[in-house]
């Protein structure tokens, strides 16, 4: 039998659910950064513990095994520094056919680093949390990559902290291309294998050509994802719809559940 | 009851949603986040009265959508049930057998996220939820199995070092209390 607190706790917790359930999403999202801030201290706590282990491994570490990854990170360096060179000539190359067609030349991308410092506490969505905020100039919609490929973009933006919404999740559609055949296509939210690393594209009609092994790479529609940014590998494929499109299982260049460190495309 | 427990409480739900959104490999080896906050409102719902009951599942589910993808708010809703639900209910249960605080943290590590997904489902944006989900559902039930008898355990060891007992035989009404026996 119901007392009268407990009639009162009901119409309390209703009223706050209404109240909150209903507000407009940015106020929403707003309230939210409000309340998550109270992490904060556990979050630089983290980043903290994480560096003091990083520099105590550094102490650990033979001098041996240092000089040879000095000497690896020397000899790759030369090699991007080559690679960049020709890569700023073609690009150079490329403005100049652009400026004469009459399009807009494109600019080399700006991006931040920024470090993940929380994953989603659901299992619902594919987010997670970069110590990327306002403060260091983040804005709603920024893409988020990594060195293996696309990662995802920012879905709200906080003073010090965003939140990204991964590839792959039902608040981060992509559209993409195959590069081998020019198809054309989307990445959507599906409840694919994330261990695996596993999305689900579809592209806008049956092709025969898409084939596994084939690279996905971004098509720059929508917006939001500059053209060209590696997305993964084709793994398999399927006709969907009666034959209407095909449906391909995309293995992606990023390993979204190991992230340590992203970039953000600033410009 | 003294302010030792409640504090604990909710220090123990901030740290337990933290740890939520972090240990990522142990994440990746699970398939699901590390929570352990149905069986933490099992005890609560069993061991403290409504009004703890009702703030610790509204700052639980504030703080958990706080760092998820979920409308602020949708979380709020199947914590508090389910708390509700026990705390009016707890004389019919059987609360200092273990095997009952296991299959109800079991029950609440299930039905908590599958009333939180069936919310979900209801806003602007689909969640990722298939028959992919029952194996995480299994996973975060017998997660929460494990770990209900621990804070039954924990917390009334705590209660017992910490609080003081009530004193017997003393009655705020002691005129009104009804002698019986022979005088």
């Amino acid at each position: 039998m119901l007392k009268r607190p407990h009639y009162i706790a009901l119409a309390f917790v209703g009223l706050l659910l209404l109240v909150l359930l209903n507000l407009p999403a940015a106020a929403s999202s707003r309230l939210k950064l409000a309340v998550g801030s109270v992490f904060l201290p556990l979050f630089g706590l983290s980043s903290s513990a994480q560096s003091f282990v990083d520099r105590a491994s550094y102490q650990l570490l033979p001098r041996s095994a240092l000089v040879t990854e000095v000497r690896r990170l020397e000899e790759e360096n030369i090699s991007l520094r080559l690679a960049a060179a020709q890569g700023a000539e073609a690009i150079a190359e490329n403005n100049r056919l652009r400026t004469q067609m009459g399009a807009l030349p494109r600019g080399p991308w700006q991006h931040r680093a920024a470090r993940v410092v929380g994953r989603d506490p659901t299992t619902w969505w594919r987010t997670f949390l970069i110590d990327y905020g306002t403060r260091d100039g983040a804005r709603v919609n920024q893409p988020v990559v990594a060195a293996e490929g696309l990662v995802g973009r920012i879905a709200v933006v906080g003073y010090s902290h965003s939140q990204v919404a991964l590839i792959g999740d039902s608040a981060c559609g992509v559209a993409v291309l195959v590069s081998e055949t020019r198809d054309q296509g989307v990445i959507k939210g599906t409840q694919s294998d994330t261990a695996a690393g596993l999305v689900e594209m579809d592209t806008f009609q049956n092709s025969t050509h898409i084939l596994a092994g084939q690279t996905i790479v971004t098509s720059g529609d929508g917006g939001i994802f500059p053209k060209g940014i590696h997305v993964g590998r084709i793994v398999d494929t399927r006709a969907a719809n009666s034959g209407l499109f095909t449906s391909a299982r995309v293995r992606l260049g990023a390993n979204l559940n190991r992230l340590e460190e992203v970039w953000v495309i600033v410009q | 009851m003294t302010w030792f427990t409640p504090t604990l409480l909710f220090l123990v739900a901030w740290l337990a949603v933290f740890t939520e959104s972090q240990l990522a490999p142990l994440r990746a080896l699970l398939g699901v986040p590390v929570s352990v906050l149905p069986a933490l409102i099992v005890y609560v719902a069993f061991s403290h009265g409504l009004i703890l009951v009702t703030a610790l599942a509204v700052m639980v589910g504030l703080w958990t959508d706080s760092l998820s993808g979920s409308r602020l708010g949708s979380a709020v809703a199947p914590h508090f049930v389910v708390a509700f639900l026990l705390n009016t209910r707890r004389h019919l249960l059987l609360r200092d057998q273990r095997y009952a605080q296991s299959w109800l943290g079991f029950a609440a590590g299930i039905v908590i996220p599958l009333g939180h997904a069936a919310i979900l489902h209801f806003g602007p944006v689909e969640p990722l939820f298939g028959w992919r989900s029952l194996p995480q559902l299994i996973v975060l039930g017998l997660l929460n199995g494990a770990a209900c008898p621990a804070f039954f355990i924990l917390f009334d060891h705590l209660r017992n070092t910490f609080e003081y007992p009530a004193i017997p035989g003393v009655s705020a009404h002691g005129i009104r209390e009804m002698k019986r026996g022979r005088t």
